[in-house]
C-alpha cells in the first residue's frame, strides 16, 4: 500500500513481516504477555489457581480457536471470512431442524458440519469461481445466512438436546480435560503440520505473498482457496455442534460477533492481515491469551462488556508496540 | 466511463423503483408522497453513515467502528443532555460531530502514523468505543424522561414539508458531494483508490488522506449519534449494535467498490435507500421483519456479482483504448 522501501534494508516484501524484526519472536512475546496474565490472575482471585476453573476457561475460546485455525490459513492467502459466526448460527438451526424431525445425535452430528461444508463451499464458489472480493462477499454471506436461521426460528428457539449429544460441548474426557480441549489441541496439532510440513501448507504462504507468481509457478491458486473456504466452513460446522451441545439450545442470535473474535486470534497470533506470513502456534497462543483475559476478568466480575475493551485494545497495543519499537530504533540509528 | 457509472445507478434506482412498484400493486397506500417521504426519513441516518463509509471505503480503506462511534457519541450527548438540560442542542449537534471527528482521528492516526492495516485498527476501536459506552454509563441507559423536549423534538420539526432529520441528510449529502468532486481533497480520496503509488508521484499524502476520510467518517457517525439517540429515544449499550455491516452493506449495493477508487455520492445515497425501501415493504406487504436480514443479504450478493461484472468490463474498455492509441 504505502512506501515502505524507505526503510532501508527491509526489501519490501511480505516475507519479511516487519513484526519478526523486533528483537523478540512474535510467539516468544506472546508466552511472556500470556504468563503475566496467567500470573496476574493467581494474585488478582484466590479462585484461578483451580483446575476446575482453568478447565472452565478453556470453554472461553476453544470453539472460536477452531474457527480460528481455518481463518488464519485464509487470511494467510489474502482473504478473510467474515461469515463464520453465521455459519455456526445455519448450521446449529438445521440441526435444530434435524432434531425436531427425530434425528439421532449422529445424524445431528452430520448435519451440523454438512451444513457448515455446504456454507464453506459456497462462500468459496462466489470468490473463485465469480472472481469476486472475499470480504464482500462475507458480509453478505453473514447477513443471508443467519438470515436464514432467523426466518426459520423467528424469536423462537430449539431445545431438548439429547444427552449424548450435549457430552460434546459439556463431556469431559478424562479428569478435568474437557473432549472441546481435546478436539482443540488434536485439530491445532494437524493445522500445524498441514501448514508448516507439506506441500499444501507452502502453497498457502505462496499465494500469500504474491498470488500471481504464485499461480505461474503451478499452484492452483483458485483450487486451494476453494478448499481453505470449505475448510473454514467445516471448522464452523464443528464449532457449532460443540457450541449447540454446550448450550444445549438454538436461537439465531447464537454466537454473534465469533466473527470479530476469531479475526482478533489470528491478528494477535501474528498473522499479517495482508497475507503472506503466520503460524500455527501464534494463534494457539493468542486464543489461550485471549481466554486467560476473558476468564480472569470474569473472576474478577468485570463485565463482559468491559472485557472487550481490553481484548480491542490488546489487538491494537500488540500490533502497535513492535512497530514504535522499530520506528525508535531508526531514529536512534 | 463516466457513461457507465450513471448506468449503474440508473439500475439501482429503477430497482428501488420496481421493489416499489411491485408493492404499490398490492397496497396503493405505500406509493403515497406522505409515505415515500417517510421511508427517505427513515433512511436518512443510514444514507449519511454510508455516505462516511464511502470516503474511507473509496481510499482502500475500511471502517467497522462507525457503529460504534454512533453508540458512544450519542451516549455522550444524551449524557450531557440528562446532567445538564440548559445546554443549547445546536452546541450539543456541534459537540457530536466534534466528539466523533476526534474518535474517527484516533482510527486515522493508527492508520496515518503507525501503518496498521485499517481493518485491524477499527475492529480494536469498534470494540474498545462501544465498551467504552458502557464505562461511561455503568450499563445504565438514558431514556425518554431524562431527555430535554429540545432535545428529543429539534430532528421532528418541519421546514418546507420535510422532517429536519431529512434535512440533515440532505445538507450533509450535498457537502460530501461538493467534497467529493469539487475539491482537492476529494478528488485525493478517489486518487489514492484507484492508484496509491501513481497518487503518490502526484504530490498526494496517501496517509493523511486516509486520516481525513477516517475524521470524515468519525464526524458524521458522531453527527448520526445525536440524530439516532433524539430519533429512538434511548441511549444504551447495544445503540446501533452491528449496524457497523448494514452501513457496508449499503455502500456495497450503491456500487462502492470495496477494492477502492470507485464509488459516488448517489449510488452510496441509492444503496442505503434501497435497504430503508425493502426494510419498510416487508411489514407492509405481510413479511415478518425476520426477513429483512436474509433479504439484505441476497442484496449484498446480487450487488457484488452485478458490480464485478461492469467493473470488468470496465477495464477492457481502458485496455481497448490504449491499444488503439
Amino acid at each position: 500500500m504505502t512506501d515502505t522501501t524507505a526503510t532501508g534494508r527491509h526489501l519490501p516484501d511480505r516475507l519479511d513481516n516487519p513484526v519478526k524484526s523486533a528483537v523478540l519472536s512474535w510467539e516468544s512475546l506472546l508466552v511472556l504477555v500470556a504468563l503475566a496474565i496467567f500470573i496476574a490472575n493467581s494474585f488478582a482471585s484466590p479462585y484461578f489457581l483451580n483446575e476446575w476453573s482453568l478447565s472452565d476457561m478453556t470453554f472461553n475460546f476453544t470453539e472460536k480457536a477452531l474457527i480460528a485455525l481455518a481463518m488464519a490459513l485464509v487470511i494467510i492467502t489474502g482473504e478473510i471470512d467474515l461469515s463464520v459466526a453465521s455459519i455456526i448460527a445455519l448450521a446449529s438451526t438445521m440441526m435444530g431442524l434435524a432434531l425436531q424431525a427425530g434425528a439421532d445425535t449422529p445424524v445431528l452430528v452430520a448435519v451440523g458440519i454438512g451444513v457448515g461444508v455446504l456454507c464453506g463451499a459456497f462462500n468459496g464458489f462466489l470468490i473463485t469461481g465469480l472472481k469476486l472480493p472475499s470480504i464482500v462477499v462475507t458480509i453478505g454471506t453473514m447477513s443471508l445466512f443467519r438470515g436464514i436461521a432467523y426466518i426459520v426460528l423467528g424469536d423462537q428457539s430449539f431445545k431438548g438436546y439429547p444427552a449424548s449429544f450435549s457430552w460434546f460441548g459439556q463431556g469431559y474426557v478424562f479428569w478435568v480435560i474437557s473432549f472441546e480441549l481435546v478436539l482443540f489441541l488434536v485439530c491445532a496439532f494437524i493445522f500445524y503440520v498441514v501448514l508448516h510440513h507439506t506441500n499444501f501448507g507452502r502453497r498457502v504462504f505462496a499465494i500469500g505473498n504474491n498470488a500471481t507468481a504464485a499461480r505461474f509457478s503451478g499452484v492452483r491458486v483458485d483450487r486451494i482457496k476453494f478448499v481453505l473456504f470449505c475448510l473454514t466452513g467445516l471448522m464452523s460446522g464443528i464449532a457449532a455442534v460443540l457450541l449447540t451441545a454446550r448450550l444445549g439450545s438454538t436461537r439465531p442470535s447464537i454466537a454473534e460477533g465469533f466473527e470479530l473474535e476469531a479475526v482478533t486470534m489470528v491478528v494477535l497470533g501474528g498473522v499479517s492481515i495482508l497475507g503472506g506470513s503466520g503460524t500455527i502456534i501464534g494463534v494457539v497462543l493468542a486464543a489461550l491469551i485471549m481466554g486467560l483475559v476473558t476468564f480472569g476478568l470474569g473472576l474478577l466480575n468485570v463485565p463482559g462488556i468491559v472485557m472487550s475493551i481490553f481484548i480491542g485494545s490488546l489487538l491494537i497495543v500488540v500490533i502497535a508496540l513492535p512497530i514504535l519499537f522499530r520506528m525508535w530504533r531508526q531514529r536512534k540509528a | 466511463m463516466n457513461r457507465l457509472l450513471k448506468t449503474r445507478e440508473l439500475w439501482l434506482a429503477l430497482g428501488i423503483l420496481a421493489v416499489i412498484v411491485l408493492v404499490t400493486l398490492r397496497f396503493p397506500r405505500f406509493s403515497q408522497p406522505g409515505n415515500l417521504l417517510t421511508i427517505f426519513n427513515d433512511t436518512s441516518i443510514l444514507m449519511m453513515l454510508a455516505l462516511g463509509q464511502m470516503a474511507v471505503i473509496l481510499t482502500r480503506s475500511i471502517d467497522l467502528s462507525m457503529a460504534s462511534n454512533l453508540a458512544l457519541t450519542g451516549m455522550i450527548v444524551a449524557m450531557i443532555n440528562a446532567a445538564a438540560p440548559g445546554v443549547p442542542i445546536p452546541l450539543l449537534i456541534a459537540g457530536s460531530v466534534v466528539i466523533g471527528s476526534a474518535l474517527g482521528a484516533f482510527n486515522g492516526i493508527l492508520v496515518w502514523k503507525l501503518d496498521i492495516p485499517p481493518i485491524v485498527v477499527t475492529l480494536g476501536t469498534l470494540t474498545i468505543f462501544r465498551g467504552l459506552v458502557f464505562v461511561i454509563s455503568g450499563g445504565a441507559w438514558v431514556n425518554a424522561a431524562q431527555m430535554s423536549q429540545e432535545f428529543i423534538q429539534l430532528q421532528r420539526g418541519t421546514f418546507i414539508g420535510l422532517p429536519i432529520l431529512s434535512w440533515f441528510a440532505i445538507v450533509v449529502a450535498t457537502l460530501v458531494y461538493l467534497l467529493m468532486t469539487r475539491t482537492a481533497a476529494g478528488r485525493a480520496f478517489y486518487a489514492i483508490g484507484v492508484n496509491p503509488t501513481a497518487a503518490v508521484y502526484t504530490g498526494i499524502n496517501v496517509g493523511r488522506t486516509k486520516f481525513l476520510a477516517f475524521v470524515l467518517a468519525g464526524a458524521i457517525a458522531g453527527l448520526c449519534g445525536y440524530l439516532w439517540i433524539s430519533r429512538y429515544v434511548i441511549a444504551s449499550v447495544e445503540v446501533a449494535g452491528g449496524y457497523e455491516l448494514t452501513i457496508v452493506a449499503a455502500c456495497v449495493i450503491g456500487g462502492v467498490s470495496i477494492a477502492g477508487g470507485i464509488g459516488t455520492v448517489a449510488g452510496a445515497l441509492l444503496g442505503a435507500l434501497f435497504l430503508g425501501v425493502v426494510n419498510n415493504a416487508l411489514p407492509v406487504i405481510g413479511v415478518s421483519p425476520f426477513w429483512q436480514m436474509a433479504i439484505s443479504g441476497a442484496a449484498i450478493l446480487i450487488a457484488v456479482v452485478l458490480n464485478g461484472r461492469s467493473e470488468r468490463t470496465k477495464g477492457r474498455i481502458i485496455l481497448k483504448k490504449a491499444e488503439a492509441a
